[in-house]
């Protein structure tokens, strides 16, 4: 398939109900951290973008939301022309620079506290993450305490970057500012936003 | 383009166009990681006047889909103006089903209260925000306010509450009443009245707020601690209420006073409308409740 028709193909098929799907999974994910949020396949983004990542791509950037893509996704012009395409958004050139970062490969990313944190006044312009993972339970089970959840919750996704637990510490502790993250599974979702507290669970 | 067909089919689904939701979307997102944080949005006009809830209104439009089933009250009513037209407007631009009931609906907007049917995990609570800066009457500049935020520099509200001890005897705050949140930032709850804060304390509901006039979205995350600000020596309390509602005999609720006559004759009835008739219709009885039971208008003044 050429690259043109690459871009083209593989948008929501309903851009206003699927977006909708998309952000009210995204927002009780956020609103409960290390919940499992189901996703049905509703965009065909080229590879390596997975499909759940495209439709929080597509549900959440437009040209207000510069876009920061990690090397993999870098090194694909099809991703870049999707994106451009179906969202409109425009390519940050720092991860500092970012409203939202795709990454494709969590285990090489860069540092948490290399993308934009925000301000004290508004810690809102801060990047938003969205991992690429392989699923929510094969990895390493982190313990999650915070706001949105009751009492604890679990989560264990695979491949996640080095030192991620005490970089999430280190998050945690320049609230208001810092990232959070949205972990985007084959077929489902999930989110560490910035106050959840994240330990290892000791096997 | 055909014009003559009844429903508003040229307005997009839910009126707003989709570059606006996402807007309000993000800003939804941001003011649930940052819990109690006011997150500036870039409101738009929308076909009601300020202070009839165009935050609410704007934010319920960028959630809702078409599955969801919509409250709304309006000081606890299902029936007065605001809740009526706002319901209708929702009922027109997104055909979504609407209730009365608290415990069926997924997302409740409300002006001014919270219903006094507890809340479950998957509901949304949409409250209308008129000033959503709590410092706002205490410093009117939006910088101030802003580096105060920043710095957690809360001892103005507190030099507030010790004033009204100082004059009163006690916080004579009613509504509006300030709160801390996940121990960091003072928050509006809104003008509900104070004995709805300690509903919002760990509500396993998700509750978002939104502010037309001032474009400010904020948000309290479920399960997260909402303190009541006060002293060691003048704890926070309630009101309360010396007699039970007039209709329906319930107790530890809210109630409005409703004036029957010009000659002093009042009654104490619940706010929440929907609570107080699902008590009537499960066979309280309140002193004043009508023999035969249910229809709301019936209080007609005494001569």
């Amino acid at each position: 398939m050429d690259i043109a028709t690459q871009s083209i193909d593989g948008g929501f098929a309903e851009p206003v109900f699927n977006a909708q799907t998309v952000f009210r999974a995204i927002m009780d994910a956020m609103a409960r951290p290390g919940t499992v949020q189901n996703l049905p396949q509703l965009a065909r983004p080229p590879a390596p973008l997975s499909a759940t990542a495209g439709a929080v791509a597509l549900s959440l950037c437009d040209n207000d939301t510069p876009v920061w893509l990690d090397p993999p996704l870098q090194a694909e012009a099809s991703v870049k022309a999707w994106l451009g395409f179906h969202t409109g958004a425009p390519l940050a050139n720092t991860p500092a620079d970012a409203h939202f970062a795709l990454i494709a490969n969590p285990k090489e990313m860069a540092a948490l506290d290399g993308f934009a944190q925000g301000t004290q006044e508004y810690p809102d312009r801060s990047t938003t993450l969205i991992l690429l993972v392989d699923d929510l339970a094969s990895g390493p089970s982190l313990l999650l305490e915070g706001p949105g959840i009751e009492r604890t919750s679990m989560i264990a996704p695979p491949g996640m970057p080095r030192h991620f637990v005490e970089q999430c510490k280190q998050n945690n502790q320049r609230f208001p500012r810092g990232v959070d993250i949205i972990l985007a599974a084959p077929g489902s979702l999930s989110c560490l936003p910035r106050t959840t507290r994240i330990k290892l669970m000791e096997a | 383009m055909n014009a003559q067909s009844n429903d508003i089919a040229t307005y997009n689904f839910a009126y707003l166009d989709e570059q606006t939701k996402r807007m309000i979307r993000r800003a939804i997102l941001k003011g649930i990681a940052i819990p109690g944080y006011q997150v500036p949005f870039a409101s738009r006009e929308m076909p009601m006047p300020y202070g009839w809830g165009t935050g609410g209104v704007q934010v319920t439009a960028s959630i809702i889909g078409p599955d969801d089933v919509l409250k709304v009250i309006d000081q606890g009513a299902d029936d007065t103006t605001n809740a009526v037209s706002i319901r209708a407007f929702f009922k027109k631009v997104a055909k979504v089903a609407v209730t009365t009931e608290t415990a069926k609906a997924s997302i409740i907007q409300t002006r001014h209260r919270i219903p006094e049917h507890p809340l479950n995990a998957g509901q949304v609570l949409v409250f209308q925000v008129p000033i959503p800066e709590p410092l706002r009457f205490l410093e009117p500049r939006e910088t101030e306010t802003r580096k105060m935020h920043a710095l957690e520099e809360y001892g103005l509200m507190h030099v507030k509450l010790y004033e009204d001890i100082a004059k009163h005897g006690r916080i004579a705050t009613t509504y509006a009443y300030p709160v801390k949140v996940e121990g960091r930032y003072v928050t509006d709850p809104s003008p509900t009245p104070k004995f709805d804060n300690p509903k919002m304390h760990r509500s396993p509901a998700l509750q978002l707020f939104g502010a037309g006039r001032e474009k400010r979205i904020y948000a309290v995350p479920p399960f997260t601690d909402v303190v009541s600000l006060d002293f060691e020596d003048h704890p926070f309390e309630v009101q309360t209420f010396d007699q039970p509602c007039a209709l329906c005999g319930a107790e530890n609720v809210y109630l409005d006073e409703v004036i029957l006559d010009d000659h002093g004759g009042h009654m104490f009835v619940c706010s929440d409308t929907d609570h107080c008739e699902k008590r009537r219709a499960d066979g309280h009885h309140g002193h004043l409740a009508p023999e035969t039971h249910l229809a709301s208008e019936e209080t007609e003044p005494a001569e």
